[in-house]
Parts: C-alpha cells; sequence; structure tokens
C-alpha cells in the first residue's frame, strides 16, 4: 500500500480486526444473505434482483449511518488514545474512515452476492447487473459512512447525534423521493425537467435508484419522469454524469468529515 | 520542557482556560491540582494536542504543538477513562501501539518496557478481549500502554483512580522510580496525600486560571501548611476572599 502511509495502514489492519469480529456486521451480512437467498428461491433471478436493489437502496444507508454513528461513539476514548501516538489527525482519520466502511462494504457484497453465486444463475446480462447493484450498494456504503463521520463532527451529545443519523436517513432515503415525486406532480404542467434532474443528482440514493433501475430497463417504474431520465442518464454522457456525481457524493463528506475532524477537541 | 504561554479555551460560553502560563522543568513530576471543572485535564489535553487552544502556544522542547506530530512519540499518555475496541485483546492492543511508533517519521531506537504487565498481575489477562475485562483492569492495560516506550515525558491523568491499593502502590513506586531516573512526569489526582509522595512541583489551577505554579516545597512554606492538601484549601479559601 504506497497510497497511504504505514500509520494508517496499521490504524486500518486494526479496526479490522475489531469491527471484522462484530456480531453485527454478521447479522448484516446475514441480513443480506438471506434476503437474496428468499428472494431466489421465491422468484426468478431478474425479480430477485430488482426487489434486492430496493433492499439495498434502504438498508445500506441505515446500516452505514448507524453503525458509522455507534462505531465513531465507541471509538472515542481509543481515537483519544491514538492521537495521543505520534500520529497525525489525517492519518488517523483515514484509518477510521477505512477501517470501518471496507468491512461493512465487504459484508454487503458478500451477503448479496453469495446467494447468486450459489444459485448459479449463468445469465451474463444479469451479472453485470448484479455487478452493476453490488458497485452502487458499495458506493453508497462509503457515503453514508463519510456522512456519519460529519454527524459526529457536528452534533455533540450522544442521543441527538444517533437522532441526527436517523432523521438524515430518513430524509435521503424515504422523504426525498417522495417530495421529488409530489413535486413532479404538481407542476406537471411546466418543464420542471432539469429541475427534476438537478434534484435526483441532489441526493445519493435517488442517484443510486435512478442508475440501477435504468439498467434494469424498468424505467416504467418511475412514472411519466422515467422517460427523461431515460433520455439522460441512458445515453454514455448520462451515466459519465451520474458517476461523477456519486464519486462527489463520496469525496464531499468525506473531505468536510476531514476537516471537521482536524479541528475539533478530544 | 514545556512552556506554556497566554493558553486560552473557550467551549461555547464556557471559559475554561483564562490565559494560562505554566513552565515544566525538565525532571520535575508537576502535581496539576484544582476542584472539579478547574480546567485540569482540558490543559493536559492541550500539551498532547486532543484540545485546540483558541489562543497561546505551548512549546515541547522548542516544538510547537499543533504544529506537527512528532513530539508525542516521546509522550506516555494515561487517560482518565479506559475504553478500547471491544473485540480487540489487551496484546494485540499493546502490539499495534508499538508498531503505530515504530512507523512514525523519525522513530528513534525503541525501548521497550513490558515490567509492569508482571507487576500488575495483567500476565494471564492479555489475550482475553479488552470488553471482558473490569474497569479497574482496563486502567492497569492503560498504564502499561503509557509506560511501554520509556518515555522522557510522562501524561497521567488520575492515574490511581479505579485501582485496587495493591496496583496503586505499584504505579506510585513506577512514578518515583521515573522521577529517580530524571523524567518529567504531569499527574492530576484527587488524592493530595498521593501527590504530596510523588511531586516536585505544584500547578493549582482554578476556574481556568493559574494560582499558583512553583516548587511543592515552597508553596507548603508559603502558606505555613503542614500538608499539599492544606495548602491548596488555603489558596481555595484566599481566592474566595478576594
Amino acid at each position: 500500500m504506497t497510497l497511504f502511509s504505514p500509520i494508517t495502514t496499521k490504524i486500518v489492519t486494526c479496526e479490522l480486526r475489531d469491527v471484522g469480529r462484530s456480531r453485527w456486521l454478521f447479522a448484516y451480512a446475514a441480513f443480506f444473505f438471506v434476503v437474496a437467498d428468499a428472494l431466489l428461491r421465491f422468484g426468478g433471478a431478474d425479480k430477485a434482483l430488482l426487489s434486492l436493489t430496493s433492499v439495498t437502496l434502504f438498508i445500506v444507508p441505515l446500516v452505514a449511518l448507524v453503525f458509522g454513528t455507534v462505531f465513531l461513539d465507541d471509538a472515542r476514548e481509543f481515537t483519544e488514545l491514538l492521537l495521543a501516538q505520534p500520529v497525525a489527525r489525517r492519518q488517523l482519520y483515514t484509518g477510521l474512515y477505512l477501517g470501518l466502511t471496507l468491512p461493512l462494504a465487504a459484508a454487503f457484497v458478500a451477503g448479496a452476492a453469495i446467494p447468486f453465486a450459489v444459485h448459479r444463475i449463468g445469465n451474463p446480462t444479469l451479472d453485470v447487473s448484479l455487478g452493476v447493484l453490488l458497485a452502487v450498494g458499495v458506493t453508497l456504503t462509503f457515503v453514508f459512512t463519510a456522512l456519519a463521520f460529519v454527524v459526529a463532527a457536528f452534533v455533540d451529545d450522544r442521543l441527538r447525534r444517533m437522532g441526527t443519523a436517523i432523521a438524515l436517513w430518513l430524509v435521503t432515503a424515504v422523504l426525498y423521493d417522495g417530495l421529488v415525486l409530489v413535486l413532479a406532480m404538481l407542476l406537471a404542467d411546466y418543464p420542471i425537467e432539469r429541475t427534476l434532474l438537478g434534484l435526483t443528482l441532489g441526493n445519493p440514493v435517488d442517484l443510486a435508484r435512478v442508475l440501477l433501475l435504468l439498467r434494469f430497463d424498468v424505467s416504467a417504474l418511475m412514472g411519466y419522469t422515467g422517460a427523461v431520465f431515460q433520455q439522460f442518464f441512458g445515453g454514455a454522457l448520462g451515466i459519465a454524469i451520474a458517476s461523477t456525481a456519486l464519486a462527489l457524493w463520496v469525496t464531499l463528506p468525506v473531505a468536510l468529515g476531514l476537516r471537521a475532524f482536524r479541528k475539533r477537541d478530544f | 520542557m514545556i512552556t506554556i504561554s497566554g493558553l486560552e479555551k473557550r467551549y461555547g460560553a464556557q471559559h475554561v482556560l483564562r490565559g494560562v502560563n505554566v513552565e515544566v522543568g525538565r525532571g520535575s513530576v508537576t502535581a496539576v491540582v484544582g476542584p472539579n471543572g478547574a480546567g485540569k485535564t482540558t490543559l493536559i489535553k492541550a500539551i498532547l494536542g486532543l484540545v485546540q487552544p483558541d489562543a497561546g502556544a505551548i512549546r515541547v522542547d522548542d516544538l510547537l504543538v499543533g504544529e506537527d506530530c512528532s513530539y508525542r512519540a516521546r509522550i506516555g499518555y494515561m487517560p482518565q477513562i479506559a475504553r478500547y475496541p471491544h473485540n480487540l485483546t489487551a496484546r494485540e492492543l499493546l502490539t499495534m501501539l508499538t508498531e503505530l511508533r515504530k512507523a512514525a517519521p523519525n522513530a528513534g531506537p525503541m525501548r521497550r518496557d513490558e515490567s509492569l504487565i508482571a507487576q500488575l498481575g495483567l500476565t494471564g489477562q492479555l489475550d482475553k478481549p479488552l470488553r471482558a475485562l473490569s474497569g479497574g483492569t482496563r486502567q492497569k492495560v492503560n498504564a502499561v500502554a503509557a509506560f511501554l516506550f520509556s518515555p522522557d515525558l510522562l501524561i497521567l491523568d488520575e492515574p490511581t483512580a479505579g485501582l485496587d491499593p495493591a496496583a496503586s502502590e505499584v504505579l506510585k513506586d513506577r512514578i518515583l522510580a521515573e522521577r529517580a531516573a530524571g523524567r518529567t512526569v504531569i499527574v492530576t489526582s484527587h488524592f493530595m496525600s498521593e501527590l504530596e509522595e510523588l511531586a516536585t512541583d505544584v500547578v493549582f489551577l482554578l476556574e481556568g486560571t493559574v494560582r499558583y505554579a512553583g516548587p511543592l516545597d515552597e508553596l507548603l512554606r508559603r502558606t505555613r501548611k503542614a500538608n499539599l492538601g492544606r495548602a491548596i484549601s488555603h489558596l481555595m479559601l484566599e481566592a474566595a476572599a478576594a
């Protein structure tokens, strides 16, 4: 690993060892395993993948935020101890962030992918779709653990911190989509396609949803705006813009979290 | 060894440190005393760079705290509360700290001193997950970690709180041995008799200001009191009367 300093690597290894032994992490992987397996048993692979997408968009942000918040609360005194060592804050931040995010992402991938491997669906198109779903799930994990760092930096009280994390999940994973739909219906007579596109770029979960549903060619499920999205995101340019936006959604909270982490008192 | 000048810290409306100036000499054992909320822990954490002051400067051997982190390679720190990642064992924790120090930029040769492990009776506990250990045992692990690298400067925040009497004595003996070896120690405690045994110097903080900073015997002479506890309560009464 030349990308990170040896100190960061050491912290990541230590955190991996700790988080990797967590029962919650196994429960998380088992959850996706059971859901994916059940969906495959009781429906076709196509349907299973579609349902798994909904579950992923709902659960991955929730678990990343809640697990991340609990992890950071628990790591508070340990963070203090590590900062008393010859370790720079940037190194510790990177170490904690990767040590939290990598096991979560790995648990999701393992839980969601193993049933598909076991049931042996030899369909290349479906495999690519599964790959996209896994990539999007991993990206969402990186986005929302970073947001957990941001919440931890700005909210001092333990209970309010958890409340803020859950509220953030409610807004991004549940309410935002509904509000955009209401807006689309209310303003159906106006040319608001561009605004809707902009709004979609403004929420990582919506962005992920649009990317995945278009990938599965079920944009009809998204109602009348589906056509607009199809037009926009279907093309190479659309995909490039959407991917860039999602990448920005990783770097923005990570940078914001780092800034706050460097200024914080422990 | 440490020069603190004009240190200011506010937490919101709370003015925790109000222009603190302290000089800590090499080879001294400085007791930081004061009532709860006087700013003792904040002052200690500022030296470690854990708390970032609003104004003022701290130098550790001419290195400005906050600029780079290499000075911390020479510090052993024992925090007040001992909580670690739940699923790690004490051995893994100590190994990790060792590797961190080895990986630090311009890390010198390392002298690892594990004698406290046996003295505190931790030998059989090293491979249990830290969450399975009692609070006092974790505090012992904390002590081992602070003394592990034979640091020039030891910063101990309430080191004997939560320790059983036997372990407290072991730790006190160790601090005295460090003092005899010419190491610098900064220690807080609510037990004045304990500090009197250990300290050469006293810093008395009250509401974020330094009310006394200097040698212990001079404090006793000035207040004409028989021990540190009485001298400090005398200073507090004096402050309340003023």
